[in-house]
C-alpha cells in the first residue's frame, strides 16, 4: 500500500484494558519518530471500568483535527465498544482487529465493509510473564504504521515506571503480528523542528501562567478538571496560589476577591459551573475586576453528556449576564491556540479590568497533540494601577473607559469595589446620570479595544466563505485544503474574539464573498444567530451544524462546499 | 467642602474616627448596625491598624452596607458570597487584615454553604454577622434565625421552622474562635472583634443587632443579654454542650481553639518558562 501522510487508528476496550495508556505511548512513539500526532478520547460515564477508546491520527503535517475515517480499529475486547460506533467511522479500506477469544466484532463495525483480522492479543500477552494485552496491541498498531521499533521502545521507556521489559516483549510480539497483515505505512516524517507534546487543557493552564495568573480557584468538573489539576502544582512552583472552592459560586468569588487584591486570577469550569458563576461575572463587570473563566464546554443542557464535546455554551457566554454587562468572550481555535488565547485573555482582562470567558471544549481540552513549539511569550498587557491621592476616583470617567485601580495596601487609595451602581468615586448611586455615565464608561472600554489580527484566523480567498469558531476550525481547514486542491477557492474566517463583536473587521474579511457557510457544533445555530445579530452577512447564508458529541469530519464540510459551489 | 471619602495618605496613629467614612448610612434610626460600625472602627484603632491595610468584605443586605461606611478598602459583592471573596483575597494577599460583614439572611441562608466551608478551611478571617432574625432590606421576611411563630406577609402565622443555630454550626464546622456580642454595648463588641482579629484562623463573631423597624420587640434584647458566666474554652466538647444549652443571650468568647490556620501551598518562585520542559519532545 502507498504510504499515507496521515494514518488514523483507534484502540478500544473496556475499563482496565489500558487503551489510554497504550494510546499515549503510541503518540509519544510517533513524536519520537518525528511525526505530528493527535489523540482524542472517548469514554463512557463510568468512574472506572467503563468502555473507552483512544483515537489517534499520526501525520507528517501539523493539525489537530480527526480524519474522515480510521484506517485501523483495534479492540482489546468488544464489550460495549459498539456504543462508540458513531465516533469511530470506518470504511471498506479500514482494518478491524479483534481478539477471536473476545468474540466477533459487532455488526455496527463490520457493515462498513472493513476487513476483519483476528489476532489473539490475549494469548500473545500470556506468552510473556507479566505481559499485558494493550502492549501487544500497541506494538501491532505501531508496526502497521511502520513506526520504527526504537521510537516505540524509547516511548515505552519514557512512560513505563514498572514492567518495562515485559511491556517491550509483549509489544514485540504485537509488532511481529503486523507482518501477516496489510499495513498502512506512513510517509517519511517531516524535517524535525522543536515540538511539544501537550493537551489543550495543559496549554490553557500554561497560557494562564504566561499571562500572569497567580491565583486560581478550583471546583472539579469534567472536562475542565485536568486544567485545574495541572495548575495546582505548576502555580505553586511559580509562587502562585490555588484554593479548592466548595462550589462554583465560591470559586468565581474567590477569583474576584484575589483580583481585587491585585493578583491576576482565573477559574476553569464547564457549562453547569459557568451557569453558577454568571451572577458574579456581572459583579466583575460592575466593579471592574479582571478575571478569566475558562469554560471547557461539554454537551448540555443540564448534566448532558459530561465527557463529550459541544459548542453550545456560546449563548450563555455572550448573553447570560443580567443587565447590560459588557465583557469579553474569546475562543481558541486549535489545541496550541489554547495557550495563546488564554494568555491573551489574561492580558485583556487585566488591561480592560473586565471578566473574560474563554470558550474551549472537551475536544480541545482533553486532546493531546504534537504541536510546533509555540512562540515565546509576548509582552503582557498590565493592569493600570493607581497611586493613592486625596480625592482618588476609582471609577473616573477616562477617555478609554479604563481607570487606574488602587490595590489594597496603597495608602490614600481606599475605595469600595461594588456591584451597586456607583459614581466615579465608587459611592453607591441610584441617579440616572451616574448609571448612564458608568454604563458608557464600561462600554467604551470594549469599544476602544483594538484586537489587531488576533480577532480571527483568516485563510484563503474566494467567493465562498466558511465562518466558524473553536474546535470546528481544524476540520474546516482540512476541508478547505481539499476544496482548494479540487480547484474550488474558499476562504476561512475562524473568529477568536467573539465579544465584543468586530463588524468592521468581519466586513473586510468577507469582502467579495457571495456565499457564507456558518459551521458550528450545536443544535440551534447559536453562532449563526449571533452573526446575524451583529453583522450584515453578505450574499446567501447557510448553516452547517449539529450538536455534539460527533466532531465534524473534513469530508462532510468539503461535501457541503462542493454541493453549494456546483449549485 | 466635599466629605472625605477615602483615607488620608498619612495618619499618625489612626483613631476610631479615622476608620469612619463620611457617608451617611442607609440604615433606619435606631438600627443596631450603627453600633456595630462604631465597634469595628474602635477595634481597628485598638489593633493599631491602618485603613489601607484592612479590607472589609460583604455581600448584600443592611449589614453588608458597612464597607462604604469605613475608610478601609471595601468589597461589596453579590448576595451570600462574602466569605468566598474574602477567602480569595486573604489567600492571595495574606498581608492584609480581612474582615467579613454579613447578616443572618446573607450569611446563614443564601451563603450558608460558604459558612460551613469557611469554618472548615480555617483561613485567617474575622466574620462578623449582624443577626436581627429578619430580612430588613427587603422589608420583613423571616430569616434562618427567625422564631418559628413570627408572623409576616411571606409566612403568615410563622414559618413553623426551627431556628438555625449559627454558633453550634460554626463549632461543628471547625471555626477556631466563636463569640457572641451585642450591638447595644459597642465597647464590649469592639473588644470581642479585636480579640477575634488577633486570634489566628477563622474567627466568628455573632452580633445581636436589633432591627427596630421590623422587629421592634428586639429593643428588649438589652434587658436579656448577659455576660457569659464561663471562661472561654478550647475544648470543643465543652463548648458544644455550652452552646447547645445556651439561652441565645450569653455574651462573650464561647470557644477559642488552637487549630493552625489554613495556608495554601505555594511559595517557591521558579520562572514560568522553566515549566516548559515537561512539554518538550
Amino acid at each position: 500500500m502507498d504510504p499515507r501522510t496521515s494514518v488514523s487508528v483507534a484502540l478500544a476496550g473496556s475499563g482496565g484494558a489500558g487503551v489510554m495508556t497504550a494510546g499515549n505511548m503510541l503518540l509519544e512513539a510517533a513524536a519520537q519518530a518525528g511525526y505530528y500526532g493527535l489523540m482524542t478520547r472517548t469514554s463512557g460515564p463510568q468512574i472506572r471500568g467503563g468502555e473507552a477508546a483512544a483515537m489517534l491520527r499520526i501525520s507528517a503535517f501539523p493539525g489537530d483535527g480527526q480524519d474522515d475515517r480510521f484506517q485501523v480499529l483495534a479492540a482489546i475486547d468488544w464489550q460495549n465498544v459498539g456504543r462508540f460506533a458513531a465516533e469511530l467511522p470506518l470504511g471498506p479500506e479500514s482494518l478491524l482487529i479483534g481478539d477471536p477469544a473476545q468474540g466477533e466484532p459487532p455488526e455496527v463495525f463490520t457493515r462498513s465493509g472493513a476487513r476483519y483480522a483476528p489476532v489473539p492479543l490475549k494469548a500473545l500477552a500470556a506468552q510473556v510473564s507479566g505481559g499485558w494485552t494493550n502492549m501487544v496491541a500497541l506494538g501491532l498498531l505501531a508496526a502497521l504504521m511502520r513506526l520504527p521499533q526504537e521510537a516505540l521502545e524509547g516511548a515505552m521507556r519514557k512512560s513505563m515506571k514498572k514492567g518495562l521489559d515485559a511491556g517491550i516483549a509483549a509489544a514485540r510480539l504485537g509488532m511481529a503480528q503486523a507482518a501477516t497483515l496489510q499495513g498502512t505505512p506512513l510517509a517519511p516524517p517531516p524535517a524535525t523542528a522543536p515540538r511539544w507534546l501537550i493537551t489543550g487543557n495543559e496549554a490553557a493552564g500554561y497560557g494562564a501562567l504566561r499571562g500572569g495568573v497567580r491565583f486560581v480557584a478550583a471546583y472539579p468538573i469534567t472536562p475542565a478538571t485536568e486544567l485545574l489539576e495541572w495548575l495546582a502544582p505548576a502555580l505553586a512552583k511559580v509562587g502562585g496560589t490555588l484554593v479548592q472552592a466548595e462550589d462554583e459560586l465560591a470559586s468565581i468569588n474567590m477569583a474576584l476577591g484575589a483580583s481585587f487584591g491585585g493578583v491576576p486570577s482565573l477559574t476553569a469550569t464547564s457549562g453547569p459551573g459557568l451557569s453558577l458563576m454568571i451572577e458574579s461575572l456581572g459583579l466583575g463587570v460592575a466593579a471592574e475586576l479582571p478575571v478569566v473563566v475558562v469554560d471547557v464546554m461539554r454537551t448540555g443542557p443540564s448534566t448532558g453528556i459530561a465527557t463529550k464535546s459541544e459548542q453550545a455554551d456560546l449563548g450563555t457566554a455572550l448573553y447570560g449576564l443580567h443587565g447590560d454587562a459588557p465583557h469579553v468572550v474569546v475562543a481558541p481555535n486549535s489545541l496550541a491556540d489554547c495557550l495563546a488565547t488564554t494568555e491573551w485573555a489574561v492580558g485583556l482582562a487585566e488591561s480592560l479590568q473586565v471578566p473574560v470567558i474563554v470558550l474551549s471544549d472537551q475536544y480541545l481540552g482533553q486532546a493531546r497533540a504534537v504541536v510546533d513549539m509555540p512562540p515565546a511569550a509576548k509582552v503582557s498587557f498590565a493592569r493600570m494601577k493607581a497611586e493613592g491621592a486625596e480625592g482618588y476616583k476609582r471609577y473616573a470617567l477616562t477617555p478609554s473607559g479604563v481607570s487606574p485601580m488602587a490595590i489594597p495596601g496603597t495608602a490614600g487609595g481606599t475605595y469600595v469595589a461594588d456591584g451597586l451602581e456607583h459614581n466615579e468615586r465608587g459611592t453607591p448611586s441610584s441617579q440616572a446620570a451616574d448609571h448612564l455615565a458608568q454604563m458608557d464608561k464600561r462600554a467604551r472600554k470594549l469599544a476602544q479595544l483594538d484586537p489587531g489580527d488576533a480577532w480571527a484566523s483568516i485563510e484563503g480567498d474566494g467567493e465562498t466563505a466558511l465562518v466558524t469558531f473553536g474546535s470546528c476550525t481544524a476540520p474546516a481547514r482540512e476541508a478547505l485544503a481539499r476544496a482548494r486542491a479540487a480547484g474550488v477557492a474558499v476562504r476561512l474566517v475562524s473568529v477568536r474574539l467573539l465579544a465584543p463583536a468586530q463588524p468592521e473587521r468581519l466586513k473586510r474579511a468577507l469582502q467579495g464573498v457571495k456565499r457564507v457557510l456558518v459551521l458550528e457544533q450545536n443544535h440551534s445555530g447559536q453562532f449563526l444567530r449571533y452573526l446575524r445579530a451583529e453583522y450584515d452577512l453578505p450574499g446567501e447564508v447557510r448553516s452547517l451544524r449539529r450538536p455534539g458529541p460527533l466532531p465534524f469530519r473534513p469530508a462532510e464540510i468539503h461535501e457541503a462546499l462542493e454541493q453549494w459551489s456546483r449549485a | 467642602m466635599e466629605p472625605r471619602m477615602n483615607a488620608p495618605a498619612v495618619v499618625a496613629a489612626p483613631a476610631a474616627k479615622d476608620f469612619k467614612s463620611a457617608y451617611k448610612p442607609v440604615w433606619c434610626p435606631g438600627c443596631g448596625d450603627y453600633s456595630v460600625l462604631a465597634a469595628i472602627t474602635k477595634a481597628l484603632a485598638q489593633l493599631g491598624l491602618r485603613p489601607e491595610n484592612v479590607a472589609v468584605v460583604s455581600g448584600i443586605g443592611c449589614s453588608s452596607r458597612i464597607p462604604a461606611y469605613t475608610t478601609c478598602y471595601g468589597f461589596h459583592g453579590v448576595h451570600g458570597r462574602s466569605l468566598p471573596a474574602a477567602t480569595g483575597l486573604k489567600a492571595a494577599r495574606p498581608d492584609l487584615t480581612v474582615l467579613v460583614a454579613s447578616g443572618d439572611g446573607d450569611g446563614y441562608s443564601i451563603g450558608g454553604n460558604h459558612f460551613l466551608h469557611a469554618c472548615r478551611r480555617n483561613i485567617d478571617l474575622t466574620y462578623i454577622v449582624m443577626d436581627n432574625h429578619v430580612y430588613g432590606m427587603t422589608k420583613g421576611q423571616p430569616s434562618p434565625t427567625t422564631e418559628p411563630d413570627w408572623s409576616s406577609k411571606l409566612a403568615p402565622g410563622g414559618t413553623g421552622l426551627r431556628e438555625f443555630h449559627p454558633l453550634v454550626i460554626a463549632l461543628a464546622s471547625g471555626a477556631n474562635f466563636i463569640a457572641r456580642a451585642f450591638s447595644g454595648d459597642p465597647n464590649g463588641c469592639a473588644a470581642l472583634i479585636a480579640q477575634a482579629v488577633r486570634h489566628p484562623g477563622f474567627s466568628f463573631v455573632e452580633v445581636l443587632s436589633p432591627c427596630v423597624t421590623f422587629r421592634p420587640e428586639q429593643r428588649e434584647w438589652k434587658t436579656r443579654v448577659h455576660a457569659a458566666p464561663v471562661e472561654p474554652t478550647d475544648d470543643p466538647g465543652r463548648a458544644a454542650r455550652r452552646l447547645m444549652t445556651d439561652d441565645g443571650f450569653n455574651i462573650g468568647v464561647l470557644y477559642q481553639g488552637s487549630r493552625a490556620p489554613y495556608r495554601p501551598a505555594g511559595g517557591s518562585a521558579q520562572r514560568v518558562e522553566d515549566l516548559e520542559c515537561q512539554f518538550r519532545l
